[in-house]
């Protein structure tokens, strides 16, 4: 029996999900709208100080980045759920660790690399300087993948519970505090003619971590949820 | 070879069966019978290992099966009640998908000359959402035709089938255990394949 190999699964994870996700378009562009709309809120709600909008801005747009992707989470396993695919996915002759990673890189691809790209527009409104904006988009592209890794795990354990969407925000949101700190702490820091690279050093090694633990631990999570 | 000795499973407070004994071997055919609520789906799900049994040994061709993971996945293939087929997706799509996942991987002209014999002539490209009921069993039902997996365990595969369907199942059943396969399901209509005694087990 030819088997399917590793790379060969991951591939046909994200191609799936892809495709599906473009047939699906309004899902993917929710996020992103949300995204946009809490951002641009704040110069309008708190006025057009200039030095305070610069001071708040990376802050501002990390909080909505990560609003956005609890707001996407809930997608991530629920509709394979309920159509009996992810029954199916627990059967695949290989690693579901591999899966479940080709499904947290699609998530991400879908909900975290829009927010990235749209990110630097976004940091104008703010009067933010170039450099900070580098930082900022560099911030989230190492972090974004950070908070669809957390999420996964918990977007897993939550599976099929009643209310599912407001429970996997409490239990994923303290987790992604780390997250959060270092990488608003990387635009401070850069603003503050200090190097950012301590705190995006720091944001790189939550990333390895989570790449390495949680597709295994969301995997057993979902064993645990098809009970 | 399937061996189950001693099985024993609960869902939440109530014990559904204990000491469960059979062995099936190639081109045997298992229906498992009892009324709503007796655990037959929960039995073919713990066979699938998605249930930890209380007690007992699923064993396939003599080793455990939660030690042969991945190696007894690659031999069985589950059809539970839902269809595990995406509704944005066409037939084609569906089955390719499906059957890239088994490992096994169909060309277009294949999978169209499998959704033909399931019925589906001239619906291969539609999206699953716009097929009926019975259409979309039938696309479910497709991945029997791709995989070569010894073991079938089917949970109400007759489900929203019509006569003509019904009459397929009855062929596709009979071939694989031709082939020396091994069927284990559950239906509440009858289903008899030509030339083969179908074993039956009672959950009460």
């Amino acid at each position: 029996m030819n088997k399917l190999s590793l790379w060969g699964l991951f591939g046909l994870v994200i191609r799936r999900d892809l495709m599906l996700a473009m047939r699906r378009r309004a899902d993917v562009l929710t996020t992103l709208i949300f995204f946009v709309i809490v951002v641009s809120l704040f110069p309008l709600a708190v006025g057009s100080e200039m030095d305070m909008l610069r001071k708040m801005a990376p802050g501002v747009v990390w909080v909505a980045a990560l609003l956005a992707s609890m707001l996407s989470l809930g997608r991530m396993f629920s509709a394979d759920y309920l159509d009996g695919t992810l029954e199916q996915m627990l059967l695949v002759p290989q690693s579901l660790s591999i899966l479940v990673l080709g499904k947290i890189v699609a998530h991400w691809m879908l909900s975290g690399l829009p927010l990235v790209l749209m990110a630097p527009v976004l940091g104008l409104q703010f009067d933010m300087s170039g450099q900070a904006l580098l930082v900022l988009v560099f911030s989230l592209l190492i972090g974004t993948p950070v908070l669809s890794m957390i999420g996964a795990f918990g977007a897993a354990l939550t599976l099929g519970l009643r209310g599912g969407g407001v429970l996997v925000s409490l239990l994923v949101l303290p987790l992604c505090i780390p997250v959060l700190i270092f990488g608003t702490g990387a635009v401070t820091a850069v603003t503050g003619g200090v190097s950012a690279a301590s705190n995006l050093s720091l944001l790189g090694a939550f990333l390895l971590m989570s790449l390495l633990f949680t597709p295994w631990v969301s995997a057993h999570a979902l064993r645990i949820s098809m009970e | 070879m399937l061996e189950v000795t001693g099985l024993a499973c609960m869902r939440g407070e109530q014990q559904l069966f204990a000491g469960l004994d059979f062995k099936l071997t190639g081109g045997e055919l298992l229906q498992v019978q009892g009324e709503n609520g007796r655990g037959k789906t929960t039995l073919l799900r713990t066979l699938c290992g998605f249930i930890q049994p209380l007690a007992g040994d699923i064993k396939w061709q003599g080793k455990p099966v939660r030690e042969l993971g991945e190696e007894y996945y690659a031999d069985l293939i589950y059809l539970g009640h839902l269809n595990a087929i995406k509704d944005e997706l066409s037939a084609l799509e569906n089955l390719r998908i499906n059957s890239e996942f088994c490992g096994c991987p169909i060309s277009d002209s294949v999978a169209k000359s499998v959704l033909r014999r399931m019925g589906l002539r001239g619906r291969e490209t539609f999206p699953v959402k716009l097929l009926s009921q019975g259409q979309r069993r039938r696309v479910a039902l497709a991945r029997l035709l791709v995989n070569k997996a010894p073991l079938w365990i089917l949970d109400e595969p007759l489900t929203a089938l019509d006569v003509g369907a019904v009459g397929l199942m009855q062929e596709l059943i009979g071939e694989h255990l031709h082939n020396k396969g091994i069927v284990i399901f559950t239906t509440h209509q009858p289903l008899e394949v030509a030339g083969v005694e179908t074993r039956r087990l009672t959950l009460s």
